[in-house]
């Protein structure tokens, strides 16, 4: 069995929130008493609702978002980094570790560099080289992996498209040699051609630098195809967890159900087999007690018994783990 | 019965430190009021660039051709020049929601002021009708608590919910045509399937035309009448979503549809289409696709192919190609 890379342990972030200067100051909890364990050289994905904390989560563990409580251990070969005590020195070097691909191709590049010194920037924002040969060399060796040619390098983003900016994204992201990344929503700004392409690359990078990715998307088919464990999230809360070929064939929780059942079908014909989700979108501001699902869950009971459980992950199948309600009254 | 929105032969080229780009050459569509038409095609290909060229919104150095014509309500967009005409279409007639969320809300402006100052502008309202309309928009397209995200500023919001804030205030002009591009991409399936039957709803009140700009094959099936797929600036194949995505004839239509990820055979390989975009700078002569087609020919002839549509069966349009040697 391999080593976790990240552990994260009863994370909470929260966000203030104040209607105007005069009211009392109110928390946005948008990541709720959250534990995972991301296995060295895996790809973990993050699924679930628009605002559910998905993208907060991943900026706390790249150690770009405050933490409330709780905290984020990254454990490499020969030391942990614990992110709530670490040091801006130790924060620098874990930087270089610990990579974000962004998800806008477009809006991450910036038009006036050649791609060379976008992609060299990292290098030299972090003094990783000592000399231009170096920083060069690094920069070429990248590209060709990345599959881009080395007259590209001299050209400005304009001229190229989203597939080709994402892989000059990408190999910015990589250029320090980092051992983690995680990717927010990358391949969403693309056609499903390029993003096939870009997936099958991400996987070949996987294997030949050892990495572990955090993946994030709305995506499910492409979740599905690529990550190996899948984590659901529903307004701040995970509510399932489970390698993907059990979470895909057989999802427990009523979120996740209800998630693959929406599905876009690519046949004109066939509109609903969803199962559609009835109730108000609750909000993070004033998220419902108990089972935060249970206002559109539609095995939620006439008693209302949800109000009063507590959310917490249950193992009910080896690796496979479903919030307790899933268990009581899923 | 004139059409919405009639395009016809439109080219688009921007003037860049390396050369002219061409980013659209020779498109033609047309819309009719009431009627979705779904626009695809890999990234790069000009589908924001033609939706930008209706409202007018591509940047300086843009040339268009002579000979080109949007047409609005019998008027020609393209020779407009002055503001009050330019108004008129701008958040009046046409309403756009924007790909990057991001960029269409000013970072230092709370969202709920940003949306009634564009209600404003455009429709005789009072301060406290703009805001209730607003409001009223914004919990449509599932935004809880839509009176306290009213006060926040867009960097607060997730990204799916700046892109539902950005739907909210397209629709709430109620425009004659909006210009939807990538609309629900940050958005989970949930939430989607509810915003795609909102706006089916409001489309069909109000009898608006909607362009709809997606990668998502399975999204246009749902909400298109009809679509068309670009290449590199070009339409290949166009006509009404159940004999394209039943029955593509393009080499890049099917490729396409052979990328999509089946959530039912894990086990089957991603496939891309081989090979990669030709940059704008080098846009292939002749036929658009030969340099990465399956089905190109040894002997180079589509080099120098004509492009143009050509209507195979009643309403499917394809590229001349595929009319030469797209046969399988
Ligand atoms: N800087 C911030 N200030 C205040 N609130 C914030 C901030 N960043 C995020 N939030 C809030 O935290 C919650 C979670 O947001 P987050 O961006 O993590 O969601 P997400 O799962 O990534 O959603 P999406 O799929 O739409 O991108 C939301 O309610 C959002 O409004
Ligand atoms: N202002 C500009 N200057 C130079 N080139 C441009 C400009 N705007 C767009 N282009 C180029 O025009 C082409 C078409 O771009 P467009 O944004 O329309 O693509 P798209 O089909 O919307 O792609 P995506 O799916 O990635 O959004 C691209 O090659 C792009 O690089
Ligand atoms: S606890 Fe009840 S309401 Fe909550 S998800 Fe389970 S079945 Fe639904
Ligand atoms: S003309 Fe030839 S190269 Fe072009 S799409 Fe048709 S078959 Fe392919
Ligand atoms: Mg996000
Ligand atoms: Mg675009």
């Amino acid at each position: 069995m391999s080593k976790n890379i990240v552990s994260v342990n009863n994370l909470s972030v929260s966000f203030d929130y104040q209607e105007n200067f005069l009211s009392k100051k109110q928390k946005i909890k948008a990541v709720n008493n959250i534990n995972i364990k991301i296995k060295k050289g895996s790809f973990f994905g993050l699924v679930g609702e628009s605002g559910s904390g998905k993208t907060t989560l991943g900026r706390a563990i790249l150690g770009a978002n405050k933490i409330s409580t709780g905290n984020v251990i990254f454990h490499d070969d020969d030391r942990d980094y614990d992110l709530t005590s670490i040091n801006s020195k130790e924060m620098k070097e874990y930087r270089k570790k610990a990579q974000l691909i962004f998800q806008d191709p477009y809006a991450a590049l910036s038009p006036r560099m050649t791609v060379r010194d976008i992609i060299a920037e990292p290098l030299e924002v972090m003094k990783i080289t000592n000399s231009r040969e170096e920083t060069d060399e690094k920069v070429r060796e990248i590209a060709s992996k990345c599959r881009l040619n080395l007259e590209h390098l001299r050209r400005y983003p304009h001229a190229f498209s989203g597939g080709q900016r994402q892989r000059i994204s990408i190999a910015r992201a990589l250029v320090s040699n980092p051992k983690f990344i995680v990717a927010d929503e990358s391949v969403a700004a693309l056609d499903v051609s390029i993003q096939a392409d870009i997936l099958n690359l991400l996987k070949q990078l996987q294997n030949e630098l050892n990495l572990t990715y955090l993946f994030i998307s709305h995506d499910l088919s492409v979740v599905a195809h690529v990550c190996d464990i899948v984590a659901v999230m529903y307004l701040g809360h995970i509510v399932e967890m489970a390698p993907s070929r059990d979470l895909f064939s057989n999802p427990r929780h009523p979120y996740t159900k209800a998630l693959l059942s929406s599905i876009p079908s690519i046949d004109p014909e066939n509109k609903s087999k969803a199962i559609e989700l009835e109730g108000e979108i609750p909000s993070a501001m004033n998220p419902p007690s108990g089972c935060v699902f249970r206002t559109r869950c539609p095995h939620a009971s006439q008693d209302g018994k949800e109000e009063n459980i507590e959310m917490g992950l249950e193992e009910v199948e080896p690796d496979h783990w479903v919030d307790r309600c899933g268990v009581s009254c899923g | 019965m004139s059409h919405l929105l009639e395009i016809n032969n439109l080219d688009v080229k921007f003037d860049t430190d390396e050369g002219r780009i061409t980013a659209i050459e020779n498109v033609s569509i047309s819309l009719d009021q009431g009627k979705v038409l779904g626009i695809v095609g890999e990234s790069g290909s000009g589908k924001s660039v033609t939706a930008k060229s209706i409202m007018q919104l591509n940047p300086g150095n843009t040339i268009y051709n002579d000979d080109a014509e949007i047409i609005i309500d019998d008027e020609n967009v393209l020779k407009f020049t002055s503001n009050n005409d330019l108004k008129k279409i701008r958040g009046g007639k046409v309403s756009m929601i924007f790909q990057e969320p991001m960029a269409s809300f000013a970072p230092a402006i709370k969202i709920g002021h940003q949306m009634i100052e564009q209600l404003m502008i455009h429709k005789p309202l009072t301060k406290k009708e703009a805001k209730d309309i607003s409001i009223d928009m914004l919990n449509r397209v599932g935004i809880a608590d839509a009176e306290k995200r009213f006060n926040q500023y867009a960097f607060e919001l997730s990204g799916g919910m700046r892109q539902r804030a950005m739907i909210a205030m397209a629709l709430s002009t109620m425009p004659k045509l909006l210009l939807a591009d990538e609309p629900t991409t940050a958005l989970d399936v949930t939430i989607q399937a509810q915003v795609i039957n909102l706006m089916k709803d409001i489309i069909k009140e109000f009898n608006m035309g909607v362009i709809f700009i997606t990668h998502d094959l399975g999204v246009i099936a749902q909400v298109a009448d009809d679509v068309a797929v670009m290449y590199l600036g070009s339409v290949v194949e166009q006509g009404p979503v159940n004999e394209i995505l039943k029955n593509p004839m393009h080499p890049y239509t099917r490729g396409l549809i052979n990328a999509l990820p089946d959530i039912n055979n894990l086990d089957a390989p991603l496939t891309p289409i081989p090979g990669n975009i030709p940059s704008p700078l080098d846009r292939p002569n002749g036929c658009v696709f030969r340099t990465r087609c399956p089905h190109a020919s040894k002997e180079g002839k589509e080099e120098n192919i004509k492009m143009g549509l050509v209507e195979v069966k009643p309403g499917h349009w394809l590229d001349k190609c595929g009319v030469d040697c797209g046969k399988k």
